[in-house]
């Protein structure tokens, strides 16, 4: 059953200036790293679009190649890119705190979970890099 | 105390699973497609490239990347505004936009690569 309790009093708000973040370092890496988020959807978003020229056929390939090829298109996938590595190595470097892994009744060291991503993203990357050579 | 079911458990879950498979697999996939191939680095054939993207599991790893790596997006997005901007007021607002945009590019990424 639910009743309101003390309906008349006022609340306590908190009032915080919107750019709170800004007055510590710790605070401003913490945003970029929230934004590194808005980097993973545009450049998932245009890999969604290159999968689909692809899939489409050749000219639709070839258009999205004209595109790609432009100086605009090769500076926003460098920035994009910062963006993406700064995400990744945030990532990984934080998996030790989200997952503990026990080995008997003891944890597995973090730096070694750490370590774990760095070997499967470096891996990764090399066979996506393997492939492409290979076609 | 009885607490409420929600369903945020499950939007955590996409959001890492998105963080790890976008951490893993975007980086080589950028470098590739909007560098190294563009800039004639590595010129895969048309053929080849379609070969590749083509059978089932191809186009299912990429709608994986695609979708997780958008709810990822969408649940960091949320609480980036949420916080960062101090928008609580909107927070259910914020919340159907950003996961509904995930979902929407989810169902087209559906769409594009199985369906068309």
């Amino acid at each position: 059953m639910e009743r309101k309790v003390m309906p008349n009093i006022k609340m306590y708000k908190r009032h915080i200036h919107i750019l709170w973040w800004t007055n510590r370092w710790i605070h401003i890496k913490f945003i970029a790293r929230e934004l590194t988020s808005i980097c993973v959807a545009a450049y998932s978003l245009i890999l969604l679009f290159f999968v689909k020229a692809v899939l489409t056929g050749p000219e639709s390939y070839e258009a999205m190649m004209s595109f790609l090829v432009s100086p605009l298109a090769i500076i926003i996938h460098v920035l994009l890119l910062g963006g993406l590595l700064f995400h990744s190595i945030t990532w990984f470097n934080l998996a030790p705190k989200a997952m503990v892994i026990k080995m008997g009744d003891k944890n597995i060291p973090g730096i070694l979970i750490a370590l774990a991503n760095y070997v499967g993203w470096f891996v990764i990357s090399i066979l996506l890099f393997v492939l492409i050579l290979n076609v | 105390m009885k607490r409420k079911r929600t369903i945020e458990p499950l939007f955590w879950s996409l959001f890492g699973g998105g963080g790890a498979i976008s951490a893993l697999f975007l980086p080589a996939l950028l470098v590739l497609t909007g560098i190294v191939i563009p800039l004639g680095i590595l010129s895969p054939s048309y053929e080849g490239l379609s070969s590749l993207l083509s059978p089932w599991y191809s186009r299912l790893l990429i709608l994986g990347i695609v979708s997780l790596s958008m709810f990822h997006w969408a649940h960091r997005f949320r609480f980036t505004l949420h916080e960062g901007l101090q928008l609580h007021p909107y927070d259910k607002t914020i919340a159907v936009f950003c996961y509904g945009l995930a979902a929407l590019v989810s169902l087209s990424a559906v769409f594009i690569l199985f369906i068309q």
